[in-house]
């Protein structure tokens, strides 16, 4: 407020000093220009006191949540925490044989303290994920590692399990021992890096989230694809009938736009199920046999149908309202002018019509990608996208570090996305019904 | 977009077939909603039409699954109706209990984001806010990060300040999610606000806090009701962060439909479903009615 109507007064302050060499000053006597200045920097300062109570809360209730998360894809306190003396040896170690008596005393004195605190569960759980089927070699050993009394510590040890002589599980001791480390991010792209810090690809059997990582992909890219399929013609309808019609027909997309995700998701394993009535339908038409009904849910086809349906709005209201915007009449100049309906349509109204497919398609892809319910619900096994896997790790194998590096990779990818978005469409220009 | 009276015979059919694509859009986009409100009434345990439905046999349809909603998880649900069946369903039946945890988280969340989302969208929509368009896509971003993460990150975090499992925790979660729709919704309305009101109202005497409340405030209310019904179906409509937040005392209406369908699918969800489309005609009704005043109210209407 204090800027625009001081505005014409800088101007004339410029003017006079320019003219006469002296500044002009306010009725107290300081010169107006730092007068201005101070009123422009409180009312800067109003204007963002408003804001800071929601800045804090957003900063306190949701980034830093988002921060711990990528803080836990890289930290992995549990084995330094629990072993101290072999991770302190492990630092030491280069990794090339097995090491000597040192290490297997501060193993043993170690697996002794773990097992008396009760976190050698935590401990074997870790270096199990670097290399399976060693948890089991941890809690026993820890029991039987009570009688061992004195050394030599390395022999009594492999005595125990001789596993332990193996160097590939020193080598996953030594990974599991960094307390920052970037195992997690490396196993969220199907890496994994070995104890002389070299990066190598996982077995072939054990790559799951590269695979995942571009059907997501894919599958979010058809998504948008079809929803900009079915949503064109609708929005170009809407936007080019009288006011009267399309306010009517605005409700079929704004209903299903405000309609509870669980409800159109339900309504689609009713519709899509085997013994459900689309099937019925096909039965009825003879499209399908009754013994060989199509196999429409719980797959890829279940996910890709259910999430058009959901995010098309998404699609639809962007589109609209860039449509709007275009007067009829240039593509009846176009006409005018010879071209045929095609051509005016291709040539003239379509590449108006850019900024709406960007935005729309943006703003689906961006949704489609993180999307996690409807695949949970009617994607099975080939319908899962990279969020489905993030929840499979919090809640089934409790790997939390692994889930929050994949959900830091997918994170990347968003922020990437909005970023884009706001450079070409600008984050004022979200609308919403 | 009436048909040219010089339209060849080539165009006139591509106008009607692109009415019959038109329709069968629409027709994909609604017929999913609405063919589960006939699907409630099924007097079978199924998720298809019967061929009594079809033929339309009174015996066919039943609100059996209306009364599940009622009934399932009571105590005693065969007793008389009266008093004590009223008592006990209040307190036990798990789909009335999520429905008044929906409720209570809904319109704290609401009332929350709505307070702060308000006050910060006033602050953005001055031209002299610094970091304007860093600060927006800050606040904007709960919306577009995806579920999962916030929830997962939420979970480390309200955990490690013991906030997980409480109402209190899932309050600020649906909070910090509905914001974004706040700040959208009235910092467009604010776009058309005239703010040579504002000194109209000044220099006539009123101190800042009249002009906010009997100038602004009526006149961006409907953008921030409308807000407020976005923050509230935010919440109402919220699964992820209650699957990791909420323990089964938070439990809301999503959460019990999740498990109702990954769990023990029965047509009661189809009912529960019914009973939402018609929330959402409602809320869709009166933002329609909002959007209609504040054009009205800023004589942009046609």
């Amino acid at each position: 407020m204090a800027t625009t109507t001081l505005a014409p007064a800088t101007a004339a302050a410029s003017d006079a000093r320019d003219g006469r060499g002296e500044a002009l000053r306010a009725a107290d006597g300081t010169p107006l220009k730092r007068k201005l200045e101070r009123t422009t920097r409180l009312s800067r300062l109003r204007a963002f006191l408003l804001v800071v109570p929601l800045l804090a809360f957003v900063v306190v209730s949701f980034l830093v949540p988002v921060g711990t998360l990528l803080w836990r894809g890289v930290s992995s306190p549990t084995f330094a925490t629990h072993m101290p003396r072999t991770t302190a040896v492990l630092a030491e170690w280069d990794g090339r044989a097995v090491p000597g008596e040192a290490a297997f005393a501060a193993l043993a004195a170690d697996l002794v303290d773990a097992r008396e605190s009760r976190d050698i569960g935590k401990v074997a759980t870790r270096v199990n994920r670097e290399l399976s089927g060693t948890r089991s070699l941890f809690t026993r050993s820890a029991r039987r590692a009570e009688r061992i009394d004195e050394g030599p510590f390395r022999a009594a040890i492999i005595d125990i399990d001789e596993d332990w002589g193996e160097l590939e599980l020193w080598r996953a001791m030594k990974v599991a021992s960094w307390s920052v480390t970037p195992a997690f991010y490396l196993q969220a792209l199907d890496l994994q890096v070995e104890a002389d810090g070299a990066i190598a690809r996982l077995p072939e059997e054990r790559q799951l989230h590269v695979s995942l990582f571009w059907r997501t992909l894919w599958m979010s890219g058809l998504i948008t694809f079809l929803c900009l399929l079915l949503g064109f013609p609708v929005a170009y309808l809407l936007a080019n009938l009288p006011l009267k019609y399309s306010n009517l027909l605005m409700i079929f997309v704004l209903l299903p736009f405000w309609t509870s995700l669980l409800v159109r998701t339900t309504s689609w394993i009713a519709l899509l199920q085997s013994q459900g009535v689309l099937n019925d339908v096909f039965v009825a038409l003879g499209l399908a046999a009754d013994d060989r009904r199509l196999q429409l849910i719980y797959n890829q086809a279940g996910t890709i149908i259910a999430m058009t349906h959901i995010l098309l709005p998404f699609m639809i209201l962007p589109l609209y309202s860039v449509m709007k915007t275009i007067p009829p009449s240039y593509l009846r100049a176009a006409r005018s002018l010879g071209a045929d309906q095609v051509t005016a349509f291709r040539r003239v109204y379509l590449p108006q019509t850019v900024p709406g497919i960007g935005a729309g398609s943006l703003l689906v892809f961006i949704l489609a990608v993180g999307y996690y319910i409807t695949p949970a619900l009617v994607g099975g096994q080939s319908g899962q996208l990279i969020s489905n896997i993030i929840a499979f790790h919090m809640e089934s194998t409790l790997n939390w570090n692994l889930a929050a590096a994949l959900g830091g990779i997918l994170l990347v990818g968003v922020v990437l996305l909005y970023w884009t978005y706001n450079r070409l469409i600008g984050i004022d220009n979200i609308k919403l019904g | 977009m009436a048909l040219p009276s010089y339209a060849g015979p080539l165009e006139r059919a591509w106008y009607y077939a692109f009415r019959v694509i038109c329709g069968l859009v629409f027709f994909f986009l609604m017929m999913p909603i609405l063919i589960i409100i006939p699907l409630s009434f099924n007097a079978e345990p199924y998720f298809s039409f019967t061929s009594g439905m079809l033929a339309f046999e009174a015996e066919a349809y039943s609100l059996r699954w209306y009364l599940d909603i009622l009934t399932n998880g009571m105590v005693a649900p065969d007793e008389p109706f009266g008093r004590a069946w009223l008592a006990d369903m209040w307190t036990n039946s798990q789909w009335v209990r999520a429905l008044r945890n929906s409720f209570f988280i809904g319109i704290c969340a609401t009332a929350l984001a709505t307070g702060l989302g308000t006050l910060a969208a006033l602050g953005l929509a001055r031209a002299e806010m610094p970091y304007r368009t860093a600060v927006m896509s800050l606040l904007i971003s709960p919306m577009i990060v995806p579920l999962v993460i916030t929830a997962a990150g939420m979970f480390f975090f309200y955990s490690a300040i013991d906030l997980a499992q409480t109402h209190l925790g899932v309050i600020l979660a649906h909070a910090a999610l509905g914001t974004p729709f706040v700040i959208i919704t009235v910092t467009a309305t604010l776009v058309g606000f005239d703010k040579t009101l504002m000194r109209a109202g000044a220099s006539l005497g009123a101190p800042p806090r009249t002009v906010f409340f009997k100038i602004v405030l009526p006149l961006i209310l409907p953008g921030v009701i409308s807000g407020a019904l976005f923050a509230f179906i935010t919440s109402f409509d919220e699964v992820v962060a209650v699957l990791f937040l909420a323990g089964p005392e938070q439990r809301t209406i999503p959460r019990q439909m999740w498990s109702g369908i990954r769990e023990q699918i029965s047509p009661t969800i189809l009912a529960v479903a019914t009973l939402l489309v018609f929330v959402s005609i409602a809320l869709l009704t009166t933002i329609e009615l909002l959007r209609r005043r504040s054009e009205r109210l800023r004589g942009t209407a046609g």
